[in-house]
């Protein structure tokens, strides 16, 4: 199997969850203080940058029977949730994520707050508001750049794709100096949640012992099939109802 | 205290999310494929991705459901 669907699957993932940090980053630095936003920012993106370096070595010298069947039984688990998540979404079941409201919602909290430095940070609110942002969303990206690096013995080309988004996304935002909202995050998580499932579902059966047809082809079959799936679902979903559905509100800090 | 309870909260929404019948059934039908081949030599490579769209539909239907 070449890099390429490791790199673009942990690419779109992490552009996902970048929009979202940068949500948070933007309402700090703009409202308190860019310096401690910074020094929240490099922080988290220190402690990330450990954790890929820690566990993605060591998750590697796992034999690859039992890596695949803990990874794939996490991916599967995982993908299913992005793609619930993005399913209700679709279907006006649970409110979309939106960026501009999430911004809004940051700034009044950060207008309000008081201000108190601690060492070398000026702005504690700033700092802990950026560190906590980046690193709640960097810590889903750290789970599939290590789970598919990993299981794909190429930790090096999803860290590529990751490194590669959050480029965009932070070139992106220093440009418009706003939050993202146009990015179409839920069809973007609806792909990322066919991705992880499919890879889950493929790699956990092999741990379990399974023999694919056709060896790694089955994937090419697997991810259209998990894809249809889930538009099934989708439209299934979409049926005229009885009574009109209020979407769930979103809960605050989740994807 | 509290703060192991918080970050149990954080690690079981992390990986678990808002269905954990959907990580017990990935985890079941896992098992199960693994006998299967194990114990009873049957190849069962489609048992996992009907387990996990069975999942996904049951999950959804209790979501839009309740």
């Amino acid at each position: 199997m070449t890099a390429l669907p490791l790199i673009l699957t942990v690419f779109v993932a992490c552009a996902v969850e970048a929009v979202e940090a940068l949500t948070i980053v933007l309402a700090a630095g703009l409202t308190r203080e860019w310096r401690s936003t910074f020094q929240g920012m490099a922080a988290a993106l220190v402690a990330l940058a450990a954790i890929v370096a820690v566990l993605g070595p060591t998750i590697a010298l796992l034999p690859l029977t039992a890596l695949r069947l803990v990874v794939g039984a996490l991916l599967a688990i995982f993908g299913l949730q992005w793609l619930r998540k993005a399913i209700l979404r679709a279907t006006g079941y649970k409110s979309l994520h939106d960026e501009a409201s999430a911004y809004l919602r940051e700034v009044e909290a950060a207008k309000t707050a008081g201000l108190s430095s601690r060492g070398r940070v000026h702005d504690w609110y700033a700092f802990t508001l950026s560190f906590k942002g980046v690193l709640l969303e960097g810590l889903e990206v750290v789970f599939i750049v290590i789970t598919f690096g990993a299981s794909q013995h190429n930790v090096g080309a999803a860290v590529i794709g990751a490194a590669a988004a959050v480029l965009v996304v932070a070139v992106t935002g220093i440009a418009v100096r706003a939050p993202l909202a146009r990015v179409p995050e839920n069809a973007m998580k609806f792909a990322v949640g066919i991705m992880l499932t499919s890879f889950g579902i493929f790699w956990g059966a092999e741990g379990a012992g399974v023999s694919w047809p056709g060896q790694d082809v089955a994937l090419l079959v697997l991810v259209p099939v998990v894809a249809l799936a889930s538009l099934g679902y989708t439209v299934l979903l979409l049926l005229p109802r009885r009574s009109p559905v209020t979407p769930a509100p979103e809960k605050v800090a989740s994807s | 205290m509290r703060r192991l309870r918080s970050i149990a909260a954080f690690w079981y929404d992390f990986v678990i999310g808002d269905d954990w019948r959907v990580a017990v059934v990935v985890v079941a039908a896992l098992a199960l494929t693994a006998a299967l081949v194990h114990a009873a030599g049957v190849n069962a490579w489609w048992l996992l991705p009907v387990c996990v769209f069975a999942a996904l539909g049951w999950s959804l239907r209790r979501a839009t459901r309740s």
